[in-house]
């Protein structure tokens, strides 16, 4: 008598799942480049700071605003509560709990009920002057939420191939994320590879690294002495930070894996495509990346990272019914 | 009325303002004096702080909002997702009455689905003139691809809701048989759910039958369907079929899907080829067997039914012609739940089953017969008017809640279509306390139980008491601000 797992999924619901996943990740990733800013805002003049948002709003890829002089209110609303915005954190998570909802029989109950009150939560929420002073009341919230909606996951749902699409989802959206931050970062900001950065500068930096939840760890591995080619090499490289792209691209593959396993698709493009990926990242030494240009190295593991995207879409979600009965 | 008066000066919170009128009271038998199974109750009723009682509600209300317990309202763009409003004062029914009204539907779904079979077949019951042939014809929801076409165990019917009524007089009736797509079963859990949290010890000193083996039996009932093709490999596969997130009854969908453990499914899922109907699996196509469908008959297969429906599978009719899948409820059930037929049942029980109807119907005028047309032209402002095939509390006329407009409107209609109407006494239906204002107040309630047929008939002991929550309203639909509440049944 062979172990009974669960019967494969259906493809919509796959699908629901790993979107569901990416939009809750986008929300807080957002959530998170905004706290942030406002956080590092304190110590700079305007001006200093006016910089920054540009490369908030490229690294969000949000549309940018008409007028050249950008008014910190109207971006906050612009990328938290505008549901005109279809990435702003608002959208995210209302686009998040739709996915559920749409497959709600499949996740936990108490899934479902985390991610909707995190939804009432931020619905609940008005824009205003009160609301602006008590932001970050709003941002912790929704990392919170986060947080808990995955811990809640991890330990209330089967790790089947469902929970094999919320972490594909969850890390496709990182990598992404986290690489186009860095491609932002490096392509806007002046910097000497080899350099210590010094105070304004420092700042900047700083806040590459709290973007990503990852000063804390820069600073056990390197100090808090920061040079921008160990920044990237931690970002981009580094093996154990959850927000590296290294890290986010090993999640991908294994998640892959395990779905090529359960669905008996081992020979197929999305796990080929994902480990060749994890490969480059595995190998790359940082100042040969370096050398052929931070940016260029970004896009090109985005580009990778998208391809992966759409195999999935191909291979899991969406096949034509011909080859299907082939089989 | 001075015995009236010196009971109601006995009465204490939360019954000070408790109305009493003509209907019957599922609590009190006189004023101020409760039925013996209401008398626990009653008691803790007395002794609660209301405080505590508006907490609980409250706590009811968020938990309901939080698991995303919610029905959709048509037409209403802001907030399409309400909850549906729980009272939590259970609706308590003694073990006697209960073997009569499970009795009563055992019997009444045995001989409608040999009404279904007959009709669909050899239609004696037509040729031996206990029901109109005329009528069954002219049926909205009889459907002629169905004729000769043999379902699994010849059940039509696996899955029922039957609307009872308790009249002034204290006995059952049956309001209305719903042998389509009935829904609601999940409040039922629900409420139960929430009831155990509120009233624990009142609750387990009460000794009330469980109903949480609902999704257990549902599922062995439409295993019990499985089509002869598929008894070589060893499980039927079954799934639940949804018009979708859009659809009202949405969150009762996924919660007996996950309660069951089956896929729930969108049309767009399923695919059928060479008669065998597949799901879109991330490992490839999967075969169904079984379809428990909440998609109406209308929009199941384009090719058949509806041209313009996107929610159903399109050759899905010819599969199940083949007999490579099983659809429950069958298609074509609604010719026997027709209002107009419904005035037949006692009849057609009689004739296939050669007993007496253990439950009665509710009096019912048939408007194509012109003597019971004039009777009810004349008495609009007294009687409830209908639509044969309608449900959910829509296309309703009730006589003496209406305008002048209104009945007039509804006479030209009766008299443009009279095969499309029906006629009923307004009915008192009884009337249960619910906890509204932070008090206790009399309301209108009816008793939805639910019946499934697969190897043999099976009935939790309960069902769905849904509530006309407006004062003085008959209309206890959720769509036209009805509410519900959890039904103990005792047991013996």
């Amino acid at each position: 008598m062979s172990l009974r797992l669960q019967n494969p999924m259906l493809s919509r619901v796959a699908e629901s799942l790993y979107w569901m996943s990416r939009y809750l990740e986008r929300a807080e990733h957002t959530a998170r480049l905004i706290d942030v800013d406002f956080e590092l805002r304190l110590d700079q003049s305007p001006e200093a700071s006016s910089g920054r948002w540009w490369r908030l709003l490229e690294a969000l890829q949000a549309p940018a605003p008409e007028q050249s002089t950008i008014d910190a209110a109207t971006l906050t609303h612009l990328l938290t509560l505008d549901k005109e915005n279809s990435s702003s954190i608002i959208s995210c998570i209302a686009a998040a709990r739709e996915n559920l909802r749409q497959v709600r029989e499949q996740c936990s109950s108490s899934m479902w009920e985390h991610l909707n009150r995190l939804y009432l939560q931020v619905n609940s929420t008005t824009s205003n002057e009160t609301w602006l002073l008590q932001s970050y009341v709003f941002f912790r919230s929704v990392r919170e939420g986060a947080h808990l909606f995955h811990g809640v996951t991890d330990s209330t749902m089967s790790h089947g191939e469902g929970w094999q699409y919320i972490q594909l989802g969850r890390y496709v959206e990182r990598t992404d994320a986290v690489a186009r931050l860095i491609g932002a970062y490096f392509s806007r900001l002046p910097y000497s590879p080899e350099q210590a950065v010094e105070s304004e500068e420092y700042l900047e930096w700083v806040g590459l690294l709290k973007n990503c939840a990852a000063f804390e760890a820069y600073c056990k591995s390197y100090t808090a002495e920061l040079r921008p080619l160990r920044v990237a090499e931690f970002l981009l490289l580094n093996p154990e930070c959850p927000h590296s792209v290294r890290f986010c691209v090993d999640k991908v593959h294994a998640s892959l894996l395990a779905i090529a396993d359960l669905t008996e698709r081992r020979q197929d493009l999305p796990v080929r495509l994902a480990g060749r990926l994890r490969a480059t990242l595995s190998f790359s030494q940082i100042d040969e990346v370096m050398a052929s240009g931070a940016t260029a190295y970004v896009d090109s593991v985005r580009q990778q990272c998208s391809q992966a995207h759409s195999a999935i879409h191909q291979i899991y979600f969406d096949y034509p019914v011909e080859t299907a009965l082939s089989h | 009325m001075p015995l009236q008066e010196s009971a109601r000066a006995l009465f204490r919170p939360p019954f000070r303002n408790y109305q009493f009128d003509s209907a019957y009271d599922e609590m009190f038998e006189a004023p101020g004096v409760p039925r013996p199974h209401y008398q626990a109750l009653f008691q803790t009723l007395l002794e609660l702080p209301p405080e505590q009682m508006r907490k609980s509600q409250q706590a009811a209300d968020l938990s309901f909002l939080h698991q995303g317990i919610t029905f959709t309202v048509y037409g209403n763009d802001e907030g399409t997702e309400r909850v549906f409003p729980n009272d939590l004062l259970p609706r308590i029914i003694p073990h006697q009455e209960w073997r009569k009204i499970e009795s009563g539907l055992t019997q009444r779904i045995a001989a409608l689905n040999l009404f279904l079979e007959d009709v669909y077949h050899n239609g004696r019951i037509l040729a031996d003139g206990i029901v109109p042939r005329e009528l069954v014809y002219s049926c909205k929801h009889f459907r002629r691809e169905m004729r000769n076409l043999t379902v699994p165990r010849g059940i039509y019917v696996s899955i029922c809701g039957t609307d009872l009524v308790r009249l002034p007089d204290g006995s059952f009736a049956v309001l209305e048989d719903n042998l389509r797509v009935p829904s609601g079963v999940s409040y039922m859990l629900a409420n139960r759910k929430v009831l155990k949290k509120v009233f624990p010890t009142l609750f387990r000193d009460y000794g009330v039958c469980p109903v949480d083996h609902y999704a257990q039996a549902l599922l062995a009932t439409l295993r019990a369907l499985n089509p002869a093709s598929s008894t070589s490999r060893h499980e039927p596969t079954v799934v639940l079929l949804t018009p979708g997130v859009f659809n009202s009854a949405y969150f009762e969908h996924t919660f007996l899907a996950q309660q069951m453990g089956i896929e729930l499914v969108e049309g767009r899922d399923l695919l059928v080829h060479d008669n065998v109907v597949y799901m879109r699996t991330t490992a490839g196509l999967k075969r169904v067997d079984v379809i428990y469908r909440r998609v109406d008959d209308d929009f199941l297969d384009p090719l058949c039914f509806r041209r313009d429906s996107s929610l159903g599978v399109p050759g899905l009719f010819n599969a199940y012609r083949a007999g490579n899948i099983v659809l429950a409820n069958a298609v074509g059930t609604g010719v026997a739940d027709d209002k107009a037929i419904y005035a037949y049942v006692p009849a057609i029980i009689r004739y296939y089953l050669g007993e007496e109807p253990i439950l009665n119907n509710v009096e019912t005028y048939l408007l194509s017969d012109r003597s019971q047309r004039n009777y009810v032209l004349e008495h609009l402002d007294q009687l409830v008017v209908k639509a044969v095939g309608e449900s959910g509390g829509y296309g309703m006329l009730i006589g003496p809640h209406s305008t002048s407009e209104q009945r007039e409107e509804f006479r030209q209609r009766i008299q443009a279509d009279p095969r499309n109407y029906i006629a009923q006494p307004t009915l008192s239906l009884s009337r249960a306390p619910c906890f509204l204002e932070g008090e206790a107040q009399a309301r209108h309630v009816d008793l939805r139980p639910y019946i499934l047929y697969g190897d043999n008939v099976t009935l939790v002991p309960g069902g769905l008491t849904r509530v006309a929550l407006r004062r003085g309203s008959l209309v206890v639909n959720s769509s036209q601000g009805g509410g519900s509440k959890d039904t103990w049944v005792l047991r013996a």
